[in-house]
């Protein structure tokens, strides 16, 4: 794919940031997630007086208050990593991303930390009003904190609202909301954090049945579950309805990614969407004529349906995108990834002409070539057309892991619900086994979900503008495998004590 | 005043948050005084002043491309 870099420092970086990422993503969906359950259990001791949901919503803010603590500041060594594996981006966007990372700073982690502190001492030392909304204020600012970690990635995955200075290197803004309120940035906010509320519905519903399994606690572990099942409900409603947004927005922005999570080489009208299928492993390249599935159960027409919204529209292959000539929802025709490949590089060549040149005119007459042919800048660094392809069997395996354990989340919730106001549930021993065993499908569902957007947009670091060939620093492979294995080490051993903690939390119950 | 104490007051009578406390600590040293310093310089920190990050970063993305 590059010439000029090993490619095993291009594998190590993402590993780690990978890694790292993952392992951040194992706190945050929590603190959103469960922040909500607790808040809404002290709503719940607000409005009655009752003693019982202040003990309640106290054993969960514990919880909360452990993970929290845990988690805390582990995204920042994605920051660190943005500035030492990943500098030739960093410096690339730096004005747009830093923007939201900094709003994100400033606005949001001092909400939190603010109110979190009336969250956790303010018992009985604050009136039970200004305690609730200290509640549902740190909720909010972690909300807020992930709404503009969001906007940032929104922005790689579709840049919006920028324009390249030749003379910095660098995009600068254009224009703050067509960053902060991209489509794709709302439809990835919202989505992502549901994700993080059916992980805290599910966690309080599976730690609440592992008390009814030890016969402790049962009015506690009921009440918590009917809470935890219902939020879940929504949470999964709703998440499938900005799940249907995400991928309308992955199908007009980022079609490959779209083509990979379905396997689908050949793009034809009234495309169906693959239900469960199996990918044939003899199919290596995208044009050597072997069927890409050993079998498949097809929904039939579905997937023109949620990529236009339209059952018989056309949904192009990855065939059919590396090979161009298709029309296109603006009426125009697409391009092959060769001629994008060639408008690449003439755009690099402009920028080196325009970094080169003394005259004006020669400034002027590079910078216009830049100009035209900018939103092609990326594939100028891409070797074949089908370096464009990322890695077809992991994005669409991850997003069917994605689906399949989501709807089978929302019927666990609403059986749960139907069971629990029937007051059945207590003696569904099976149930509850299901439920504590469910917390870590919900983890691996949201985990699932970061795997379809950030391995179905490879090779991009900035989609069509930056490779991550490009993106990378220009370290050895070791140093990057040194502190990949230092951060597999550290992680572990932080996981670890927050189990231990959490564990002993959970054992000693609300009482 | 007031405040103070409520701060005060709160962190006196942790349990489990003076272990997370000692958790948290542990890990912003190690964070920032280990892997920031020894394994996480900024790369182009090597560069005395923008002017030359440009380029640096310019060269970079003009090198890297294939046949540019």
């Amino acid at each position: 794919m590059i010439e000029t870099i090993n490619t095993s420092v291009i594998d190590w970086s993402r590993a780690q940031f990978a890694l790292t990422a993952i392992y951040h993503w194992l706190f945050v969906p929590l603190t959103l997630g469960l922040g909500i359950v607790q808040a809404i259990m002290e709503t719940f001791y607000y409005k009655t007086g009752n003693e019982f949901w202040k003990k309640t919503a106290r054993f969960w803010m514990k919880i909360f208050g452990i993970n929290f603590a845990i988690g805390v500041a582990t995204g920042l060594i994605l920051e660190f990593e943005f500035g030492t594996n990943w500098s030739n981006y960093s410096w690339f966007v730096g004005d747009i991303f830093g923007a939201p990372l900094a709003i994100e700073g400033i606005v949001a982690f001092f909400m939190e930390a603010t109110f979190i502190a009336v969250m956790f001492f303010g018992w009985d030392k604050v009136s039970k009003g200004f305690h609730l909304a200290s509640t549902w204020l740190t909720v909010l600012g972690a909300t807020i904190s992930a709404f503009w970690i969001l906007v940032a990635n929104a922005w790689m995955q579709y840049p919006a609202g920028m324009q390249f200075n030749p003379d910095t290197v660098r995009n600068e803004m254009a224009s703050f909301w067509e960053v902060a309120l991209s489509p794709v940035a709302l439809n990835k906010f919202f989505h992502t954090v549901l994700s993080g509320w059916i992980i805290g519905g599910m966690f309080v519903v599976g730690i609440a049945s592992w008390f009814l399994l030890k016969k402790r606690e049962t009015k506690f572990a009921l009440e918590s579950i009917k809470i935890g099942a219902v939020f879940g409900i929504v949470a999964c409603v709703l998440s499938v309805w900005t799940g249907d947004g995400s991928a309308h927005q992955v199908a007009q922005r980022q079609p490959m990614k779209l083509a990979a999570m379905e396997g689908l080489y050949e793009g034809r009208e009234g495309a169906g969407l693959v239900g469960v299928g199996l990918l044939n492993p003899a199919k290596e390249q995208y044009n050597d004529g072997k069927d890409p599935f050993l079998f498949k159960i097809e929904l039939p027409k579905l997937l023109s349906f949620f990529a236009a919204r339209d059952i018989d529209a056309y949904v192009p292959g990855i065939t059919n995108i590396i090979e161009g000539g298709y029309p296109q929802k603006d009426g125009t025709v697409a391009l092959s990834a060769e001629e994008k490949i060639a408008r690449g590089k003439q755009a690099i060549q402009a920028l080196a002409d325009y970094r080169s040149a003394t005259g004006d005119s020669a400034k002027q007459q590079a910078h216009a070539t830049l100009d035209e042919h900018f939103r092609y800048f990326g594939y100028g660094y891409l070797k074949k057309p089908s370096d464009l392809i990322p890695p077809v069997g992991l994005t669409f395996y991850a997003f069917r892991v994605m689906v399949i354990l989501g709807g089978f989340l929302l019927l666990l919730f609403a059986a749960v619900t139907y069971l629990s106001y029937k007051n059945k549930f207590e003696t569904k021993r099976w149930l509850q086994w299901t439920c504590f065993i469910s917390i870590f499908l919900a983890i691996i569902a949201g985990q699932a979900g970061w795997v379809v957007a950030e391995v179905g947009r490879q090779p991009w670091a900035i989609q069509d503008i930056l490779p991550v060939s490009a993106a990378v620093s220009n370290l050895s492979a070791s140093s990057v495998q040194i502190t990949f294995f230092i951060f597999l080490a550290l992680f572990t051993v932080l996981l670890l004590a927050e189990l231990k903690i959490m564990i002993n939390a959970i054992k000693k119950g609300p009482n | 005043m007031r405040i103070f104490r409520f701060y005060r007051d709160g962190f006196r009578n942790m349990t489990i948050g003076k272990t997370l406390w000692l958790i948290i600590l542990i890990k912003l040293f190690v964070m920032f005084a280990i892997l920031k310093v020894f394994f996480f310089p900024d790369y182009l920190g090597q560069f005395d002043n923008p002017p030359d990050r440009q380029e640096y970063v310019s060269g970079e993305l003009i090198r890297r491309a294939t046949n540019p």
